[in-house]
């Protein structure tokens, strides 16, 4: 049965309630709608503006503080569709110089983004075309511009190092919730790879404009705004002034050089040749011209140093005598014969006399002699039980100086090399088939071996340090204070004094009278060398030629790679002299010599084959 | 068919057709929210307003099958549908899918359905069925415990899926408590509890402390009548200087600092990341220059850009400040206070206790959404996120809030139905 309960009369309360709370809404709505028009102002005549502040990048200095990379302002034309109004076509076109098509073509592609959102009808307008837009552009509500910052380079220099920035594509701003379409992002290089140090933090800025666009100053005092910050100044272990003497000297000829100092392993300078102006990877040319490299058949896109493979050639002969003393399968004083080209199983290609020392076959370069000493490595009973474990005692020495794997520190594009390890031999050859005679190619560094010129100069950072290296890399401060990664030595497991009859044969290839560079010593400098040759099946041999200097604190140790350039000693070994003498006395004596270099096209050589 | 044709003409048409005001002044909104040149089918499913007729479809076949089902259906299975209601909610702390902070979402196919939305009327249906068995009095303990028991439980799931403003909702069932005989005390006393609770953090306490017992002792002064309660007034003025150190305390010293935070950005004291400060202020803008009559449809310029986010949910009502005006926002808070006389009319002439104490549930909640909704759009309230009834856009509301009231529409419709 119904009833009315003893608290009916509740029910007035709670009409009451819900009565004053509609009223409370509908008085606090008539004072906002009605009474007060400070909201009516600042929405009908003034439209709030939500502007992007881009940050500048940040920039990057040498060394010695030299600029390498800035910024400079560019100006985007970004249209309202919906804001336009009375738009004297003909008039804007001209002022801007393009066609009417043109015009409509982009107009019709803001609006199918969105006809109140802004977006960019123009890119990228230089200085002098935004100064002579700017003042006309009040006439026409519903554009404005943006103002963006691109790279610039103070030399033609270090492109592959550097990398580009450019927009980002859909894929990374999936990948990354900062990112808005129509940011920049480093693409490449050191540009991508420190992109969260480098890009710095966006701001806000509302403003109000008039009917007009034009800005009537900012919102509610800046209330909301944030401020744009710059991102981080970096300090690279690049040399400015040598990373130029060294693309100025590797010009016409294909290679690369790589100078590292080996009591940090900062990379001094690394130049792959041919290269290309960084400039011209920047703003509305970008694509054009990458089009342009990409399709150049002598690769200027790619970085020789880091990637490119080539067999070490002689210069694995120092690797080898580091490696034989260690295990003690010879000694300083060790002398093994050479039959010239009779020897067997490996030729030598060298005149020389016979028998002959360890520091005197480095000198020489001999063939006979390393294949003797890898063979005792291999063949040494006394400590391993068989070929495979002697092979594999041996690799772990090789891995020691870096070869074979990445350092995986800041270097763009860095491979590992190839390095055979014992079980590509037991794939090869079967388990227990194979000994130092199946694999004796590797002793003089041909065959499988292959490096990149990073990793050989870095063999001679090893050298240098007597038995570790620092592994190289690029950053050495951030907004000037020491960047602490890459900092942990690492050993080659060879002990100090196994590295002077290497270091003694070395000095000997420019100082003795039958050293292989003797003619490129450098006046007042101790320096130690070793060149090689490397065949190539697509033309004349490549010549290879690593260095250390001075002997006695040594402060440089570098690769020089020339494609098709035969001998070491007639290109790489001048090179990496020449560069040597630049970086550590600052001048050049040997102009005669230098002007050969510079001069010197080989890039024919290679169209002959 | 006698039946079929007893509901047709038994059913209130009149909530039914203010429910049809509301979910058309919804969509039709919501349109312009979205409104681009780009996309111009209604039935655009990548757009809010072609989902949102969809889900209109949705909500109308359901409130008919709510129709045509059994009154008794939803009495007899009231508690096993909070208990399913309650399952479902937890479940979604741990396999939910997470929506802006809050975990609070179940995925099907390629919709999300918000959980806490459908815990409401399950809530208010297993209150009602407590409160309407047996001699129930709201004055015991017991039955007072057991209450506030089924009330909370769901909230604090929901809290702790961090969705703060749908647990706020179930708050308001101290209304339908209050209905049924809880002491009025209680009302003041909720009244000023969070009353304080917000001054407590917004102003310096012991102000608040200085202003009580001033009041308190102005009283005591002019009202001689009141001078025979003296150990009250002393423990009225003791109990809240005590609750507002506390609250104080327990704000500034055992939450954790981001917890902190939460509840300050939730009263507008700190800015969150999403800018709280900066879009209430949008918000208000873009109402305040509506004016009189508005911009007109499709024309709102403040609602068009992104100033003001989550424009089609939860400030769906800045779009109709903006181009309906003062006119259209005050058109639209008067129909639903119309809807709430008619429920509260409905419920009274309810001939069994539980449509009763569930019809003041739906007018209950249905006040509460509407209230804050409308409050944070306007400035009054900490944003908390819940949406206006029948008009925000999002299936999960539109359909929860269908099938809340189309339960009483039901019962109501069957009143003469004896048991
Ligand atoms: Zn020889």
């Amino acid at each position: 049965m119904y009833h009315k309960d003893k608290f009916t009369n509740r029910r007035y309360t709670l009409l009451g309630i819900f009565t004053i709370v509609a009223l409370i809404l509908l008085i606090r709505l008539a004072y906002l709608q009605l009474y007060d028009d400070s909201y009516l102002l600042s929405a009908e005549n003034n439209v709030v503006r939500k502007e992007i502040i881009f940050p500048n990048r940040g920039l990057i200095y040498d060394r010695n503080d030299s600029l390498l990379v800035y910024n400079d302002a560019i100006y985007d034309l970004m249209v309202i569709p919906r804001n336009i109004h009375t738009l004297d076509t003909l008039r804007f076109c001209r002022l801007l110089h393009i066609t009417r098509d043109d015009f409509q073509k982009k107009i019709k592609k803001a609006k199918k983004y969105s006809t109140y959102k802004a977006s960019v009808f123009l890119a990228q307008l230089t200085k002098d075309e935004y100064a002579y837009i700017q003042e006309e552009l009040f006439k026409y509500p519903g554009f404005f511009v943006r103002q963006r910052a691109l790279r610039k380079y103070t030399a033609p220099i270090a492109s592959h190092i550097l990398g580009y920035i450019g927009e980002v594509n859909e894929r990374e701003i999936k990948k990354s919730s900062y990112y808005k379409p129509g940011d920049f992002i480093g693409k490449s290089g050191l540009e991508r790879r420190y992109e969260k140090l480098l890009r710095g933090k966006r701001g806000i800025h509302y403003s109000l404009v008039d009917v007009h666009n034009r800005e009537q100053g900012s919102y509610q005092e800046g209330k909301y705004d944030t401020l744009a910050v710059q991102g981080h100044t970096l300090q690279l272990t690049l040399d400015k002034s040598l990373q130029a003497y060294g693309e100025l000297l590797m010009q016409n000829k294909i290679g690369s050089i790589t100078a590292i100092e080996p009591s940090t392993g900062e990379i001094l300078a690394l130049i792959s040749s041919p290269s290309y102006d960084p400039n011209l990877l920047v703003g509305r040319i970008r694509s054009k011209n990458y089009k342009a490299l990409s399709r150049d058949s002598l690769r200027p896109l790619i970085n020789r140093a880091v990637s490119g493979y080539y067999p070490p050639g002689s210069t694995f002969k120092l690797l080898q005598a580091a490696i034989g003393l260690q295990e003690k399968t010879i000694t300083p004083a060790t002398s093994f014969t050479c039959q010239g080209p009779n020897s067997v199983p490996i030729k030598c290609t060298h005149f020389h006399k016979s028998p002959l020392r360890l520091d005197e076959a480095i000198q020489q370069s001999c063939n006979s002699y390393f294949w003797k000493v890898f063979k005792s490595i291999l063949d040494n009973r006394h400590s391993y039980a068989n070929t495979r474990e002697a092979y594999s005692r041996w690799l772990q020495y090789v891995y020691g100086f870096g070869l074979g794997h990445r350092f995986n520190t800041d270097i763009p594009f860095e491979k590992k090399g190839n390095i055979p390890g014992p079980a590509y031999f037991d794939k090869i050859y079967g388990k227990g088939h194979w000994n130092a005679l199946t694999v004796r190619s590797i002793s003089i560094g041909q065959g499988e071996i292959l490096v990149t010129p990073l990793q050989l100069a870095n063999m001679a950072a090893v050298i240098a340090n007597k038995g570790f290296y620092y592994p190289p890399h690029f950053l050495r401060k951030i907004d000037h204070k020491p960047d602490t990664n890459f900092r942990g030595k690492i050993y080659s497991g060879i002990a100090p004094e196994n590295f002077e009859p290497v270091l003694k044969g070395m000095r000997e290839v420019f100082e003795s009278e039958h050293g292989t560079a003797r003619w490129y010593k450098i006046p007042g400098l101790s320096v130690g060398g070793k060149t090689g040759t490397v065949q190539n099946p697509h033309g004349e041999d490549h010549s290879i030629f690593v260095a250390i200097a001075p002997l006695e604190n040594p402060k440089i140790a570098i690769s020089v790679i020339v494609e098709n350039a035969g001998f070491g000693s007639t290109w790489a070994a001048p090179i990496a002299t020449l560069m040597i003498e630049k970086y550590l006395q600052d001048s050049i004596t040997r102009r005669p010599l230098q002007k050969r270099i510079i001069e010197g096209n080989l890039l024919n050589r290679m169209k002959k084959k | 068919m006698n039946k079929r044709s007893s509901i047709v003409s038994n059913l209130d048409w009149i909530s039914v057709l203010l429910y049809l005001i509301l979910v058309s002044i919804g969509w039709i909104n919501i349109y312009a929210a979205v409104y681009n040149d780009a996309h111009q089918s209604i039935f655009d499913l990548s757009q809010n307003y072609g989902k949102q007729l969809m889900w209109i479809g949705v909500s109308i076949l359901i409130a008919i099958i709510i129709l045509i089902i059994d009154s008794n259906f939803f009495r007899l299975f009231a508690y096993p549908i909070y208990a399913f209601m309650l399952l479902v909610l937890i479940s979604v702390i741990f396999l939910g899918k997470e929506v802006n902070g809050a975990k609070a979402w179940i995925q099907i196919g390629s919709f999300s359905l918000q959980a806490s939305e459908f815990g409401k009327f399950a809530t208010a249906l297993a209150l009602s069925k407590f409160l309407s068995s047996g001699k129930r009095n709201l004055s015991t303990l017991k039955d007072l415990f057991q209450s506030f028991l089924i009330i909370f439980l769901p909230a604090v799931i929901i809290l702790l899926q961090k969705d703060t403003g749908s647990a706020m909702v179930y708050s308001v069932f101290i209304l339908t408590l209050y209905r049924e005989g809880l002491s009025g005390n209680w009302l003041i006393i909720a009244f000023f509890a969070a009353l304080f609770f917000i001054l407590a953090l917004l102003i310096n306490t012991l102000y608040i402390i200085a202003t009580i017992i001033l009041i308190i002792a102005l009283i005591y002064w002019r009202w001689k009548a009141v001078r025979r309660y003296k150990m009250i007034l002393l423990a009225i003025i003791i109990a809240s200087s005590a609750y507002i150190t506390s609250v104080d305390f327990a704000v500034n010293h055992i939450l954790e600092p981001h917890q902190r935070i939460r509840v300050q950005v939730l009263l507008g004291l700190k800015q969150d990341i999403y800018g709280a400060g900066y879009n209430v202020n949008q918000s208000k803008i873009a109402i305040g220059s509506g004016g009189l009559s508005g911009k007109g449809f499709l024309n709102g310029t403040q609602t068009k850009f992104d100033f003001v986010p989550e424009q089609s949910t939860d400030f769906i009502f800045c779009t109709i400040g903006e181009e309906w005006g003062f006119l259209g926002a005050s058109f639209l808070i008067l129909v639903f206070l119309s809807l709430f006389y008619r429920l509260l009319f409905l419920a009274e002439r309810q001939r069994t206790e539980f449509s009763k104490i569930y019809g003041y549930s739906v007018a209950g909640i249905l006040f509460f959404h509407f209230a804050i909704n409308i409050s944070m759009t306007i400035g009054l309230f900490p944003i908390v996120g819940i949406p206006l009834p029948f008009i925000s856009y999002g299936g999960s509301s539109l359909m929860s809030f269908t099938i809340l009231l189309f339960i009483f529409l039901k019962q109501d419709a069957q009143r003469f139905d004896t048991i």
